[in-house]
């Protein structure tokens, strides 16, 4: 036993002094990320700034590209019309309620067909098909079915993000060490057991990057839904806005669509940051 | 005394489309309370078909395997297995890993804890309870591993080519470490290697199985003439490479 006292030392015990060449090369690192975030800032700041410029000097026409002070001038009007917040919020719940549904759907499906592998080779093919089928296409039958109104966005929402979820999901299943499911068959444990102590926990990345997907999907499909059907939210504003001329609206309703969209990415992924601790 | 472990003419045929593949015949041995033996054979000669038999997770297409007498028919809380790998699961800490075996039996009781974490600190690796196991060196994983067998109470280990994945060094370290645990822990053992020093710097018996379909080709007694005997003393003496060159010569390999 004596041999393994060195084998004993963790990785991260292993601190040795902090060198000069050690601290230039973090000041170095630490450098490099301040120049990029100050750069990204500038190319937004200068950006905006052209594009206010270009519309003050009439270098480009700001009735069909609309520009910063009006966008902020449209935000405001909206804000004390007491609009704002009622359309930002009614996409934002569709957007965040088919992107919920869609995940959890999915990955129950896809549970299931991982549970029996004799009905995931029936599915297989209808998998295949609706997957490509360019979902859009069901925007119709969905009005017709369901109503024109928010449960028909929330259904074209799922219809776009279902099927890619149900085939990442059980990709990740499928591919999960055969050893390890192998251990826990060892110790007795059922197909249950299975698939709470290994498979659910080993996908756990693979479901956070569906989810990562799924921001993108579920917002493509409330902003289609909204397209064919809604009388509020963003994808109205956008919709309405074209089809008068205001493409203040436009602009306005599409920034606020990036910065939403964006916010949401990031709680999937700090979510990510929670759920999948050590990364091998 | 009744065998620990009886292999009755047992036989494995695995079916595909493409034909079957008769992986084990006729296999008879028995192995006694205490001993440490060992199989060793070409790969693909259905070494990890025949631990997979005896644990009860694959049942043999013909014979039967018998625990202190009573048939295989599943899995058995008296049987341990150790996998090539350590399969520590990363988003487990070292703790919560060594209790997986428990959890899945539903044994987690405080006796078992305290079982647990006593096993921890008698092989070093109760300061390491909370970490992660990408915080840990190969060796200690693989202690980390027999832990989480050893606290499940198994009267018997089946470890499948359970050292083979860490590099020669501290393969030979690992080696005596495991071995030391098992003869204090009082547990018979039934490993599974194609490495033919490890097989004998280990055991009381070596089972030669033949090249596919697996059939016992020869079973050499290891006795050797040291007082407290360790793996890697083992390997220090004359009649080790008397035995080396014998199952060398049984094996009969030809590249
Ligand atoms: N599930 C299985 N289905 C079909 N053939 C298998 C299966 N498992 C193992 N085999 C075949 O049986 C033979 C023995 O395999 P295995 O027991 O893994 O050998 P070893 O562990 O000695 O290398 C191999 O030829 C392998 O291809
Ligand atoms: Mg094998």
């Amino acid at each position: 036993m004596s041999k393994l006292k060195d084998d004993r030392v963790s990785k991260e015990t292993q601190v040795t002094k902090i060198s000069q060449e050690h601290i230039d090369y973090l000041h170095r690192v630490r450098m490099e990320k301040i120049s990029v975030r100050v750069i990204q800032i500038l190319i937004f700041g200068v950006a905006f700034l052209l594009w206010e410029i270009c519309a003050n000097t009439k270098i480009v026409d700001p009735f069909i590209t609309s520009q910063p002070s009006r966008v902020f001038n449209t935000m405001v009007r909206l804000y004390e019309d007491g609009v704002l917040f009622h359309h930002i919020g009614i996409t934002c719940w569709e957007a965040f309620l088919g992107f919920v549904l869609g995940t959890l759907v999915g990955t129950i499906i896809a549970i299931m067909l991982w549970w029996s592998e004799f009905l995931c080779k029936i599915l297989e093919p209808y998998l295949v098909i609706l997957n490509s089928l360019p979902k859009i296409a069901l925007g119709p039958v969905f009005i017709v079915w369901i109503g024109a109104g928010p449960p028909a966005i929330i259904v074209m929402t799922l219809a776009i993000s279902l099927i890619v979820t149900v085939l990442e999901v059980l990709n990740g299943f499928l591919t999960v060490d055969q050893e390890k499911i192998k251990l826990v068959q060892t110790f007795g444990g059922s197909k249950y057991q299975v698939l709470t102590k290994v498979v659910l926990p080993a996908s756990y990345p693979t479901i956070i990057n569906a989810l990562k997907i799924n921001v993108g999907l579920s917002w493509v499909g409330v902003i289609v839904g909204e397209f064919l059907v809604s009388k509020a939210g963003l994808g109205y504003l956008i919709v309405y806005g074209g089809q008068v001329f205001k493409l203040d609206l436009v602009m306005t309703s599409v920034i606020i669509l990036g910065v939403a969209a964006a916010v949401m990415y990031q709680g999937v992924v700090y979510l990510e940051r929670m759920l999948v601790k050590n990364k091998a | 005394m009744k065998p620990v472990v009886e292999v009755h003419n047992v036989g494995m045929k695995y079916q595909s489309l493409n034909g079957e593949i008769t992986a084990l015949e006729n296999i008879n041995f028995s192995v006694q309370d205490g001993e440490f033996v060992s199989i060793v054979g070409p790969s693909g000669c259905g070494k990890s078909t025949l631990l997979s038999i005896i644990s009860g997770l694959i049942a043999s297409t013909s014979g039967a395997v018998l625990l202190s007498g009573e048939k295989v028919t599943g899995t058995s809380p008296k049987i341990g297995y150790m996998l090539q790998k350590d399969h520590l699961f990363n988003w487990r800490t070292i703790f919560q890993n060594v209790m997986l075996g428990l959890e899945i039996r539903k044994t987690v009781t405080s006796s078992a804890k305290e079982h647990a974490i006593k096993l921890l600190k008698t092989y070093g690796l109760y300061e390491f309870k909370d970490k992660y196991p990408n915080q840990l060196s190969g060796g200690m994983r693989q202690r980390v591993a027999l832990i989480r067998t050893l606290v499940t109470n198994p009267q018997i280990l089946l470890l499948d080519e359970a050292f083979s994945a860490l590099d020669y060094q501290t393969r030979l370290i690992v080696n005596d470490d495991i071995y030391d645990i098992i003869k204090k822990e009082n547990k018979t053992a039934l490993l599974v290697t194609h490495d033919i020093s490890e097989s004998i710097s280990m055991s009381d018996r070596v089972i030669l199985l033949s090249k596919r379909p697996g059939k016992v080709k020869n079973i050499y007694e290891i006795n050797f003439d040291i007082k407290n005997r360790t793996p890697f003393s083992s390997r220090e003496t004359p009649e080790f490479r008397y035995y080396f060159q014998e199952i060398w010569k049984g094996l009969d390999v030809h590249v």
